[in-house]
C-alpha cells in the first residue's frame, strides 16, 4: 500500500545562510557562540548546554525543519594554527562567556543538518574541552546519530551521554586511543581481538 | 559435534544444521539461538559480521560489526597534499569511484573558490552518470546471484564490463580512476569517446532488458524481494537514509535534482520513485536509474560545450608540460603545486554529490596551507547500514541476503 506522503519534501523555499544563523541566535541566545556563512555554508557554533534544545528547534521549526541529521563528526583542533581558528569558528566579540577564537578547546564536534522540505543545510559545531569530552546524545532525536555518535566516539573518543549503545563502531572493543586525534601516532602496535567462543557469545550481555 | 565446529556461518533454511548449533549451545526447544554471519560470508558482498539472535527461522535481533576494511582514510587524507588525497577517494565507493572523486574536489573547489569550465562540469557529469550506472548494474547482478540467479549476474556483470573500459579510457584504470583534479580534470575526453559510449550503452541496454526478462516477473525472484525489507517513509528520514533506498520509500528527494551541482539542472531525467521502500521497489529503483543514466548520458553529449577542461590558473592546475620543460614560470608553477600543495585558504566546506548509494559528502578544513587538517566522508552507506537493524529484524534469516544486497553496502565506503 503507497503510504502517507504527507511529509513531501520541497514545499518549502531555502532560507539564506544568514537568515538560518540568526534563526539559531533567536532559538539560542547567548548559547550560540558565534556563526559564520564562508562559502554558503552556514554554520553556527553552540555551547554544549545550549545543544540539545536548539536542535529541538532547528527540527521542529517550520520555519527550517531540519529533518535529517547528515552526519556527526567533529574536529581535533589541537595542531591548528591558533591565528586561523578564527576562520573555522568565528567567536562574538562580546560574548558573555569570554572565550574567543583562540581560546576555544581544542576539540569541536560538528552536526550537518539537511531540510528536504526547505532544501538548504546548516552546520552545527559544539566546542568541547579536549580533557574531558561530553556532548548530550542526540538519538532520541534523530535515530541516525547513534551510528554517526559511535563513530566519533570511536575516532575522537568523544562521549555522548545518554547514548544507548556508545561502543566502538569502525575499529574494536580492544583498539587503545581515538585514531583521529592528533596526538595518535601513525606507526605502532595494537593488542589483538578477543576471538569469543560460541558460549562466551551466549553469555555476554555486551554482544546482543 | 563442537562448539568450535558450529560456530561458522549456518545457511539459510538449514534445519539440522540449526539443531546441532542449539545442541551445542545447550539449548532446548523454543530457546533462541545466537548465530554468527560473516565477516566473510558467501552471501554477504562486503566484510561486514552479523550476530543474529534467532527465534526459530525469524530474526529476533541482530548486531552488525562493521570496520573490517577500515584503513583510517581520513587519517591517511591528513598528511598528504590536497590533490593526493584523491586516489584515495576511488578506495570508497569502488564500484562508482568518480562519483567520490567529483565530490571530494567539489568540495575542496568550494573552500578555493574556484570556477570549474563548463565542459569540465559537463564531462564530470557524465563521468558520475557511466560510474552511477557501474554501480546499480553491480547491485543488481549481485543480488540476482545471491538468489539463485546466475544467468542475470552474468548479463550483469558482462553490461558492466562494457562500461569499465569506457572509465579506463577516461582515466586508464578500470576502477581506481582518480579523473578529477582541482579546478579540472586528468584529460580531456579521448578521441571518438561519444561513440565508444552510445556503441557500449546500446549493448547495455539490450543485456538489462534480458535482466529484466528474466528476473522482474520472475515468480521466485518476485516471493523473495516483494515486501521483505521494508523501510518506512519515517524511519528512512530519521535514520539519514539517502539516494535510491530512500526515494524507493517514496521520497522526493534526489541531490542531482533538488540540490542541483555541475549541471544537472540542464538535464531533462526522472527522479524515480517507490512506493513501499521494500526489496522490490528497490530492484525496480535501482533498473529504473539505470535508464535515466542512459538518457543523461545522450543528452550530456548533445549539450556538452567545447572549450578547455582546466581552469586557467597554475596555482589551482598544474601547467602543461611544454611550459613547464621550457618556462622558468611554469617550472616553479609545477614544483609549487607539486611540493607545496594548493594553498587552500583557511576555513571549513562541506560538498555533497548524489552517489551510487546516496549523498556522499565531503567535509573539509584547512588551516591555510597546502594540506588537509581534515577530510570527512560522509557515506551513505554507513547511514544505510544504520538503518539495516529496521529492515530484518522480525523477518526471516533467508531475507537478510536480498535486503543486504539492495541496500547494497560497499565495505570501503562504510568502514573507511
Amino acid at each position: 500500500m503507497p503510504q502517507d506522503l504527507g511529509t513531501h519534501p520541497q514545499s518549502g523555499q531555502p532560507q539564506s545562510p544568514q537568515y538560518l544563523t540568526d534563526l539559531c541566535r533567536a532559538f539560542a541566545g547567548v548559547g550560540v557562540l558565534g556563526s559564520h556563512t564562508a562559502v554558503g555554508d552556514a554554520t553556527v557554533i553552540v555551547e554544549r548546554t545550549a545543544l540539545v534544545a536548539l536542535m529541538t528547534s532547528l527540527r521542529d521549526d517550520a520555519r527550517c525543519t531540519f529533518d535529517v541529521l547528515v552526519d556527526v563528526t567533529a574536529v581535533d583542533y589541537s595542531e591548528f594554527a591558533p591565528l586561523m581558528r578564527a576562520a573555522t569558528s568565528p567567536i562574538d566579540a562580546d560574548h558573555p562567556s569570554g572565550l574567543t577564537s583562540a581560546t576555544l578547546p581544542a576539540l569541536e564536534v560538528v552536526y550537518h543538518l539537511l531540510s528536504m522540505r526547505h532544501c538548504h543545510r546548516l552546520r552545527v559545531k559544539v566546542p568541547v574541552n579536549a580533557e574531558d569530552p561530553q556532548v548530550p546524545t542526540l538519538c532520541e532525536m534523530w535515530p541516525a546519530a547513534n551510528w554517526g555518535e559511535r563513530e566519533t566516539f570511536d575516532m575522537y573518543g568523544v562521549r555522548f551521554a545518554g547514548h544507548p549503545d556508545l561502543r566502538r563502531i569502525l575499529t574494536y572493543d580492544e583498539f587503545e586511543g581515538h585514531p583521529l586525534l592528533k596526538d595518535f601516532p601513525l606507526r605502532g602496535y595494537q593488542p589483538l581481538m578477543a576471538l569469543p567462543t560460541l558460549t562466551e557469545y551466549a553469555d555476554q550481555e555486551t554482544y546482543r | 559435534m563442537s562448539a568450535t565446529a558450529a560456530y561458522g556461518h549456518v545457511g539459510a533454511g538449514t534445519a539440522a544444521l540449526q539443531a546441532l548449533a542449539q545442541q551445542a549451545q545447550g539449548l532446548g526447544d523454543g530457546d533462541k539461538m545466537i548465530i554468527n554471519m560473516g565477516p566473510s560470508h558467501p552471501a554477504t558482498h562486503g566484510t561486514v559480521k552479523f550476530i543474529l539472535t534467532l527465534d526459530g527461522e525469524t530474526v529476533d535481533d541482530i548486531d552488525i560489526h562493521i570496520g573490517y576494511l577500515h584503513r583510517g582514510f581520513e587519517k591517511m587524507c591528513e598528511q598528504g597534499t590536497w590533490q593526493q588525497v584523491l586516489p584515495y577517494t576511488d578506495r570508497l565507493n569502488y564500484v562508482s569511484p568518480l562519483c567520490n572523486n567529483v565530490g571530494y574536489v567539489m568540495a575542496v573547489e568550494k573552500l578555493m573558490g574556484v570556477q570549474i569550465t563548463p565542459r569540465c562540469s559537463y564531462i564530470r557529469m557524465l563521468a558520475s552518470e557511466i560510474s552511477r550506472m557501474t554501480d546499480h548494474l553491480t547491485a543488481l547482478a549481485a543480488g540476482a546471484l545471491e538468489l539463485g540467479g546466475f544467468t542475470p549476474f552474468l548479463y550483469g556483470v558482462e553490461a558492466r564490463e562494457l562500461l569499465y573500459p569506457l572509465v579506463e579510457e577516461l582515466s586508464g584504470a578500470r576502477l581506481t580512476a582518480s579523473y578529477t583534479r582541482i579546478g579540472g580534470l586528468l584529460a580531456d575526453l579521448p578521441e571518438d569517446y561519444e561513440s565508444h559510449v552510445l556503441k557500449a550503452l546500446d549493448k547495455m541496454l539490450t543485456l538489462m532488458d534480458k535482466m529484466d526478462k528474466l528476473l522482474t516477473k520472475n515468480r521466485i525472484f518476485y516471493d523473495r524481494m516483494i515486501g521483505t525489507g521494508q523501510l518506512s517513509q519515517a524511519d528512512a528520514i530519521a535514520y539519514g537514509v539517502t539516494g535510491l533506498m530512500l526515494r524507493s520509500t517514496g521520497v522526493d528527494w534526489d541531490l542531482r535534482k533538488h540540490q542541483p551541482y555541475l549541471h544537472y539542472n540542464e538535464l531533462d531525467f526522472d527522479v524515480i520513485l517507490g512506493h513501499q521502500g521494500d526489496n522490490y521497489d528497490r530492484y525496480l529503483c535501482r533498473f529504473e536509474e539505470m535508464h535515466q543514466c542512459n538518457k543523461m548520458v545522450r543528452q550530456i553529449f548533445k549539450q556538452m560545450p567545447s572549450g578547455p577542461v582546466n581552469v586557467n590558473d597554475w596555482r589551482t592546475v598544474l601547467p602543461p608540460k611544454s611550459a613547464v620543460y621550457n618556462s622558468i614560470e611554469g617550472m616553479i608553477a609545477h614544483f609549487k603545486l607539486i611540493i607545496d600543495g594548493h594553498q587552500v585558504p583557511p576555513g571549513e566546506a562541506y560538498a555533497a554529490v548524489e552517489g551510487g548509494n546516496g549523498e556522499v559528502g565531503f567535509y573539509i578544513v584547512s588551516q591555510g596551507n597546502g594540506r588537509p587538517y581534515k577530510v570527512h566522508v560522509r557515506a551513505p552507506c554507513f547511514y544505510a547500514m544504520g538503518v539495516l537493524k529496521k529492515l530484518v529484524v522480525g523477518g526471516m534469516l533467508a531475507d537478510i541476503v536480498p535486503t543486504f544486497d539492495t541496500l547494497n553496502m560497499i565495505g570501503g565506503e562504510v568502514d573507511r
